[in-house]
């Protein structure tokens, strides 16, 4: 007879493993070509995972194999015309052979593209990354309740009822309660039967027997199907849990000198460090400044499209930024994460108060504070007032692109691990 | 006539076990002799982590399958590919998985295919029998796959890595053609594995200690014996015994990787046999189910179309043409021999004296028994089935600009083609002839291979490829000769340091 086994609820996922180690070995390989990607890659399409393609002569597995040439007799079947003796020209089969081959076992393909998830993408794409100071935060957790099961208590909302406890419970109830008479109720029908059986029993004491009998039955009867003293609930408590929540401020100048490209550089950017700061955080605030003379706190759309003209005063967005901490950011409680973009353009002599406020007022309530400059020209004032804090503040930290290509390395620049 | 058994598509495991049943007491009466089945359903998904593995139910964790894994799974979702109704592994039980989207006659089809054609096929082919142990396969398998993760753990995943990634390599290099290997089990692998090693070692040892220069030693050096003194044709053994620097667990490794392909080298050899005795099976087996009324019209409706999809042979000028098909070559000798059996005629008596006219089951047993593909071929292609298929050769010499047709399916040219056709099927005019030939044991430990083309084929280019990773295995450098039609050494290949 056979073995029936049904190996369907087992772990489906058994080639996991031999998946991790060939990412595990590609890695190099899938890293080029998702930093190659990553310029390319659909800005609002960040939550999905991503496909790469690896060339094939990279992952090949070599054998010893024939190759084409030499004296090969072959047979083939449903012959029409043939003789033997015919001489035929050799087909070009070239294509032919190498278009079966990509069909039959993909050997022929130059590229070996596969799908990867997102968690295996940001794997990549943050590999080696370290957000800045993060030692520190750890110390001031936030603390926040979460609701986890408890077992069972007697006590509770009736949406709360476990049927089955509730049920169990009372099935013992039963049980228990209803032991005593039972029992009592099987001696007085023995006695009662043994009096029936005796010729000319005593019929009073059997009456007495059989209403003895029937008070007993009553009690069992009376014993109630359910309780309240049965019921019980599923217990939720509330437990405080240790969270980190973390804030990004992200500052663009929009002054007419900035284009659409460069904001779209900047958009790119500062989605890179949205998804690396998911990956330490839960929650991750954003606040959008934009600016020119003035600042403006606005949604995500205006922040990226909506074109303003006129000069430059980037002191007014710092000075916004310091404001919004004070009044809903306290780092006692935040993490708090501020990038600018600009393309460098400032009013002469604002640079230095831009200097100021960061040294003084920001930088000390901030992790990292990260500028790029986006700029195809040569560095302006802020650049070198910028430069000066670069000594005396390490959670500082600014670096220049000048095309989409430069994203992904200066942002990988900015959170490198730092080697101790 | 009794009731069917079932009537709609959807299955049951209780309509399993009975169609199991009946089908077994037919195969009785066949007198197919089978290991007992261990019958796994599984997803889809399942099946494709099966592949992956190429079919073996436990393996160690290498990339390659991962690579393998990705790839199918790539092409199923596309559409590119269906996947296999069942996948059967050698074993004893003999284990058959069953996709859980098959339609009940699928799942019947599948245990008459699988449960008792392949199985039977396993039990009782030579090559299966010298070659495999279905008692100990799964067993080696586990410890195969303890023993690599054991690696893992203690020498890192990268080393463990690159001496599976050039074991796999030579992995069709790993099997002696001519000697009964041992059968292997895990307990007596245990036990004998730390003797092994030591020994191993010491053997090694042994052969190294001898070249340490001596005096006389430039005066031999016209005489130096060869070593080894017959080529090798098993690199991989030769690799496992006697490379100087593998620690003991690479020589462990390289033995594991060399058991394992030795346990599908039969298969490589059987698949026109195997897949035609299966074939033949599950079609007697599903009709005398019909015919017992066990089934309904509906169901053999279906079986029948399957079954024509299956063994259907595309001619040569089709688009759907991929070479020969094993199922279509192998039912259709399969169904010929009985027929050479139960009804020959004068071509048949005069091509087939000894089995013409015998009994029909009796001669299949003995076929299935005692052939490979390529004698298979070269013993039972009729000139009727030649030319059924009109079969014809075709010579390809690379040196002329045409092709010549060297025979068609007519008098003068049956036997060359069962010939032509058998040589397709021979796996030593298919895979390149290389052999371990020489080791410097004197000078620099060179290790030469020497490569005989079939037929002025040559190697092709990643053989550079291969050789750095002989030369990982070896530790020193490697050279590959290649002969030509005199024997004498046309090229050289070398990877060095």
């Amino acid at each position: 007879m056979a073995q029936l086994i049904d190996r369907r609820p087992n772990a489906k996922n058994k080639s996991t493993v031999n998946r991790q180690r060939f990412l595990r070995r590609y890695k190099k390989q899938i890293k080029k070509a998702i930093s190659e990607q990553i310029s390319e890659r659909s800005i609002t399409n960040i939550d999905g995972g991503e496909s790469v393609s690896i060339p094939t002569r990279d992952i090949s597995e070599p054998t010893f194999r024939n190759d084409k040439g030499g004296v090969r007799e072959g047979v083939y079947p449903g012959n029409k015309e043939f003789a033997q003796g015919d001489k035929i020209k050799r087909p070009l089969n070239q294509g032919q052979e190498k278009g079966r081959r990509a069909s039959d076992t993909g050997e022929g393909e130059d590229e070996f593209a596969f799908e990867i998830s997102k968690d295996e993408y940001l794997d990549m794409l943050f590999d080696d990354l370290e957000l800045p100071n993060l030692k520190k935060n750890q110390l001031r957790k936030m603390t926040k309740s979460k609701t986890v099961r408890a077992g069972f208590t007697s006590d509770g909302v009736p949406t709360n009822i476990n049927i089955v406890r509730s049920l169990r419970s009372a099935l013992s109830r039963r049980v228990a309660m209803g032991a005593e008479p039972r029992r009592v109720l099987h001696e007085l029908e023995a006695e009662l039967q043994a009096l029936d059986q005796e010729v000319g029993g005593d019929e009073t004491k059997r009456l007495a027997l059989q209403e003895e009998i029937e008070v007993l039955r009553g009690r069992i009867r009376k014993i109630p199907f359910i309780d309240t003293f049965d019921l019980r609930f599923n217990n939720f408590v509330q437990r405080p849990e240790p969270t980190s929540q973390a804030v990004m401020f992200c500052l663009m100048d929009v002054s007419g000198s900035m284009d659409q490209e460069t904001k779209d550089i900047a958009k790119r950017f500062y989605i890179l460090l949205y998804l690396f700061l998911t990956r330490s955080y839960r929650d991750v605030d954003v606040v959008y400044i934009r600016h020119h003379t003035q600042a403006k706190e606005v949604d995500e759309e205006e922040f990226f499209y909506s074109r303003e003209t006129g000069g430059t005063i980037v002191s007014s967005a710092l000075e916004m930024t310091r404001d919004i901490i004070a009044q809903r950011y306290p780092p006692t409680d935040w993490n708090i994460y501020a990038a600018q973009a600009s393309d460098g353009d400032n009013w002469n002599d604002d640079s230095p108060v831009c200097e100021q406020i960061l040294a003084k007022q920001l930088l000390p309530q901030l992790r990292y504070f990260a500028y790029v400059e986006i700029t195809k020209r040569d560095h302006q004032g802020l650049w070198d007032h910028y430069s000066r804090l670069l000594e005396s503040n390490d959670n500082f930290a600014m670096q220049h692109i000048r095309e989409f290509e430069d994203i992904y390395p200066v942002f990988r620049e900015f959170f490198r691990k730092q080697t101790q | 006539m009794s009731e069917p058994i079932s009537s709609g598509a959807e299955w049951t495991f209780e309509l399993i076990e009975e169609y199991h049943a009946e089908i077994a007491n037919i195969a009785e009466e066949f007198k197919l002799d089978t290991y007992p089945n261990q019958i796994e359903l599984i997803t889809a998904e399942q099946m494709l982590d099966a592949y992956a593995s190429i079919g073996m139910p436990i393996g160690y964790s290498h990339w390659s399958f991962g690579k393998h894994f990705i790839r199918n799974e790539q092409q199923y979702r596309r559409g590119h590919m269906g996947l296999a109704y069942e996948i059967v592994i050698n074993s004893n039980p003999c284990i058959a998985y069953l996709m859980e989207e098959n339609t009940m006659m699928m799942q019947a089809l599948v245990i008459a295919h699988a449960c008792f054609g392949h199985n039977s096929f396993f039990k009782g082919n030579y090559l299966f029998r010298a070659w495999t142990d279905a008692e100990a396969i799964i067993d080696y398998l586990v410890f195969a796959k303890r023993y690599i993760s054991d690696c893992e753990e203690r020498y890192g995943i990268d080393e463990v890595e690159n001496v599976l990634d050039s074991c796999h390599a030579l992995q069709n290099h790993g099997v002696d053609r001519y000697k009964r290997p041992n059968p292997v089990s895990m307990r007596e692998e245990k036990e004998r594995l730390k003797e092994r090693e030591a020994y191993l070692q010491s053997q090694v040892n042994d052969l190294w200690l001898k070249t340490v220069p001596q005096k006389e030693a430039t005066e031999e050096d016209m005489t130096q014996p060869n070593f080894p003194e017959e080529p090798q044709e098993n690199i991989l053994y030769f690799i496992e015994k006697n490379a100087p620097l593998l620690e003991p667990w690479q020589r462990e490794v390289v033995r594991i990787v060399r058991k394992i392909g030795q346990y599908f080298y039969p298969q490589r050899q059987t698949q026109v046999m195997n897949e035609g005795w299966a074939c033949f099976w599950h079609y007697h087996i599903m009709n005398t189910l019909y015919d017992r009324g066990r089934v309904t019209e509906g169901f053999i409706l279906e079986f029948l179309q399957s079954h024509t999809n299956v063994v259907a042979q595309p001619e040569f000028d089709s688009e759907y043409f991929s070479g020969i098909n094993p199922y279509a070559l192998g039912y259709a000798m399969m169904t010929d021999i009985k027929r050479i059996c139960v009804d020959p005629d004068e071509e048949d008596r005069k091509w087939f004296p000894d089995i013409a006219g015998s009994n029909w089951q009796e001669t299949l047993d003995f076929a299935m028994r005692n052939f490979k593909d390529e004698s298979f071929v070269s013993q039972f292609l009729s000139p009727r089935l030649i030319r059924e298929f009109k079969l014809f050769s075709i010579l390809d010499d690379e040196q002329l600009t045409e092709l010549e047709v060297t025979s068609i399916h007519n008098d003068a040219g049956y036997q060359h083609i069962r010939q032509a056709l058998s040589n397709q099927y021979n796996l030593s005019m298919n895979e390149p002839n290389i052999q371990v030939y020489n080791v410097d044991t004197r000078g620099d430990r060179t290790l030469t291979l020497r490569h005989v083309p079939h037929n002025e084929i040559p190697l092709a280019n990643n053989r550079e490829e291969v050789l750095k990773h002989l030369r990982r295995l070896w530790g020193f450098d490697v050279k590959l000769e290649t002969l030509d039609a005199e024997g004498k050494v046309k090229t050289t290949d070398e990877c060095a340091a």
